[in-house]
């Protein structure tokens, strides 16, 4: 076992078998609980105990009994999922006794982490082959709030960004995503929001978030994006009331406009049933041409062709807190945001090609 | 100059019983005066002087001018409805309990100095709050049960503070108290076979040792004086199915449509008050910056700590660590041999 380089000392200081710095939380020894049993186990090995598991495991071997005791006797080609149900038995340990942080929005980096993104990185890379632009716009440290466009019925578009951020920005940034009220009134979906980073969308929290220096995600569309008819497909909607531009003024953070193509054929919504909707009291309810037509299988999204693309930030900063007293400027910042965005969206449209290819 | 002359209402219940310990500890403090409508369960100490007293009755007028006390410290708001016998009268000791209290305590020429012990539950619980609050923030939504009551507790003090401006007045907003020896409405859930919980809802909970409680009311009634209003919690959050686990209880969930019935039922076995159903659903989350920077308090558990310690003393596992370390193990051995046999057999 040898240690990491970083020296984080929230974070256990041993190097996996996969040669990466271990992520689990450190004990007060520096080390996982798990790292730390291996070096106890190290130990004893070293002095030979009577182990009664590994006698059995040299036993269960047979026809290697040469072959040592304990691990030796695994083949090499095993050796990677007993590495992996090892890990996975740990994380559901910890996870049964309550043993893993949580910050003070709920937001649960190991959730994220083991569970949420893994179940995500397939959509990402085989379903929709999401193709990343301008992550050089997108700072290594500290806040900037990305502002981008919104559709597809189901809020996919804001976790393939966040998932983007997180696998293939250089610093692995965790995008802390803005969500509306509704998903906190939610069952099932409210603890999920919180846990995968999200928080309610307004002014306290955003500004509680940037102050962190946090990289915060906001959807200023909001419903009216997602829940438009797939003939609006890629037209920007009224972008709210630019409560994310004063919030951003106030902090001085940058604006880093980001332009989503791809989200809008996944669920492409032909029809929206308003007396459904107000009865189970959503926002919409869609009808796409597999969705209810197929029952649950009408919930799988077309595999259409994803761009992402991050555009230049725009400063903030030197507008100085004040600009937020002047309507106008607050306009102007949002409509600049908006144009950009939209700009981006045509410009990537036109060099998708095919909507699914 | 002669010490300290400290009242303290709600004396004989749990946190009010420690803090006159203390107080009655201190060298700074020459007398102590108890109040409280019940008598508590062990005399005091020598330095304090035991009144069974109703907050309401006109009696406290000439107890705090006959006793020349200083300080006044409130603790005697209740979020126990069936102890205090029935919500009607919970309210009426919470509110006018205070309000007599403050008219008694506007007439006391001595006085310099008032403690409330307010509680986080005036932010009360809603799916649309803001994540952490902050003591300036306005808890806009209506509320009733013991959050409405602390609000309007905390509005006469404020008035209080208007009228008598050379009272300084601290305002203290605890979070849930947990600890060895609290007895509470949430301690009690805890330790129930098991714990009932809104289904498809995880809230964020803060809780505050009772160590803390006690050290953040001694500091505001020893230290140096400090007008405003502190959130007072241990550091981070925990989930509810996060204490849960480590409380090694199973949950139940209960479907929304249940939840008030349930509640009801909670409320006869360990007197919660209906707003409370709320908190376990929505949960809530305060700032303790302003505590830690203008009162200089920064408590010595965190939230997860403060429940750890509480689990550990008072609640037994149904399945301790240990247990699941050695069935990790166990599970790990058997994948570890049926490997190695999945190997042999390849190779012959």
């Amino acid at each position: 076992m040898t240690n990491r380089a970083d020296g984080d000392p929230a974070r256990c200081r041993a190097v996996t078998a996969k040669g990466t710095p271990c992520r689990n939380p450190a004990g007060p020894a520096g080390l996982c609980a798990r790292h730390e049993r291996q070096l106890r186990d190290a130990a004893a090995q070293a002095e030979p105990p009577p182990r009664p598991d590994a006698a059995a495991g040299a036993g269960a071997g047979g026809g290697e009994a040469d072959a040592g005791p304990g691990d030796q006797a695994v083949p090499e080609a095993l050796a990677p999922f007993l590495d992996w149900a090892e890990e996975a038995l740990e994380f559901l340990r910890r996870r049964l006794t309550g043993d893993y942080p949580i910050d003070e929005f709920g937001y649960d980096p190991e959730l994220v982490q083991h569970v949420l993104a893994p179940l995500l990185r397939p959509l990402y890379r085989h379903w929709w082959r999401v193709e990343v632009r301008g992550l050089e716009h997108v700072p290594d440290t500290g806040a900037a709030l990305v502002v981008g466009n919104h559709a597809g019925t189901l809020p996919f578009d804001a976790t393939m960004v966040a998932l983007a951020l997180l696998d293939e920005h250089p610093a692995h940034r965790t995008l802390r995503m803005l969500a509306a009220d509704l998903a906190f009134t939610m069952p099932v979906v409210a603890p999920l929001a919180r846990k995968s980073g999200n928080t309610l969308a307004c002014n306290e929290d955003a500004q509680r978030l940037l102050e962190a220096g946090a990289l915060v995600g906001v959807w200023p569309e909001g419903y009216k994006g997602l829940g438009k008819p797939f003939r609006d497909r890629y037209r920007l909607q009224r972008f709210g009331r630019g409560g994310f531009v004063e919030v951003a003024l106030r902090t001085g953070t940058p604006i880093v406009p980001v332009a989503v193509v791809g989200s809008e054929e996944i669920y492409p919504m032909l029809t929206n049933l308003r007396r459904v909707a107000r009865l189970l009291g959503v926002p919409y309810v869609p009808v796409t041409p597999t969705f209810p037509l197929l029952g649950p299988l009408g919930l799988v999204p077309l595999p259409s062709k994803w761009v992402i693309e991050f555009c230049p930030p725009i400063e903030t900063s030197g507008f100085g807190p004040e600009a937020v007293l002047d309507p106008m400027a607050v306009f102007d910042l949002t409509d600049q945001v908006r144009d950009t965005i939209q700009q981006t969206v045509y410009k990537n449209l036109v060099t998708r090609g095919g909507v699914f290819l | 100059m002669a010490g300290r002359r400290v009242l303290v209402t709600g004396a004989a219940r749990s946190t009010g019983r420690r803090l006159v310990a203390t107080l009655d500890a201190d060298p700074a403090v020459a007398s102590v005066v108890a109040i409280d409508d019940a008598l508590p369960p062990e005399p005091f100490g020598t330095k304090v002087e035991f009144l069974r007293v109703d907050l309401r009755s006109p009696a406290l007028v000439r107890v705090l001018q006959s006793t020349g006390v200083d300080t006044c410290v409130h603790l005697g708001v209740t979020a126990e409805p069936l102890a205090a016998g029935g919500r009607a009268t919970m309210k009426e000791r919470n509110v006018l309990g205070t309000m007599q209290l403050l008219a008694a305590a506007y007439h006391a020429p001595e006085l310099r100095r008032l403690v409330l012990k307010s509680s986080t539950a005036v932010y009360g619980a809603a799916p649309g709050d803001p994540a952490v609050w902050r003591e300036s923030m306005d808890p806009g939504t209506p509320r009733h049960g013991f959050g409405k009551d602390s609000i309007e507790v905390e509005d006469y003090v404020r008035s209080f503070d208007r009228r008598r401006p050379d009272v300084a007045v601290t305002v203290l907003r605890l979070a849930n108290q947990v600890g060895p020896t609290v007895d509470n409405p949430l301690t009690r859930y805890f330790a129930l076979p098991v714990c009932p919980v809104v289904f498809g809802f995880d809230p964020r909970l803060q809780f505050l040792h009772e160590e803390d409680a006690q050290a953040v009311l001694a500091r505001a009634v020893l230290g140096p004086a400090v007008d405003g209003t502190f959130n007072v919690a241990g550091d981070g959050v925990v989930l509810l199915s996060q204490a849960i686990r480590i409380a090694g209880r199973p949950s139940v969930p209960i479907p929304e449509p249940l939840v008030s019935s349930v509640a009801e039922l909670l409320r006869r076995t360990v007197d919660f008050s209906p707003e409370q159903a709320r908190f376990l659903q929505y949960g809530r989350v305060a700032d303790t910056t302003a505590a830690r920077e203008e009162l200089g308090f920064k408590p010595t558990w965190s939230s997860l700590a403060a429940f750890e310690d509480f689990a550990a003393v008072r609640l037994q596992r149904l399945v301790t660590e240990e247990q699941l370390v050695r069935l990790e193990r166990d599970v790990l051995a058997v994948l570890r041999r049926a490997a190695a046999w999945l190997g042999s057999g390849a190779r012959t």
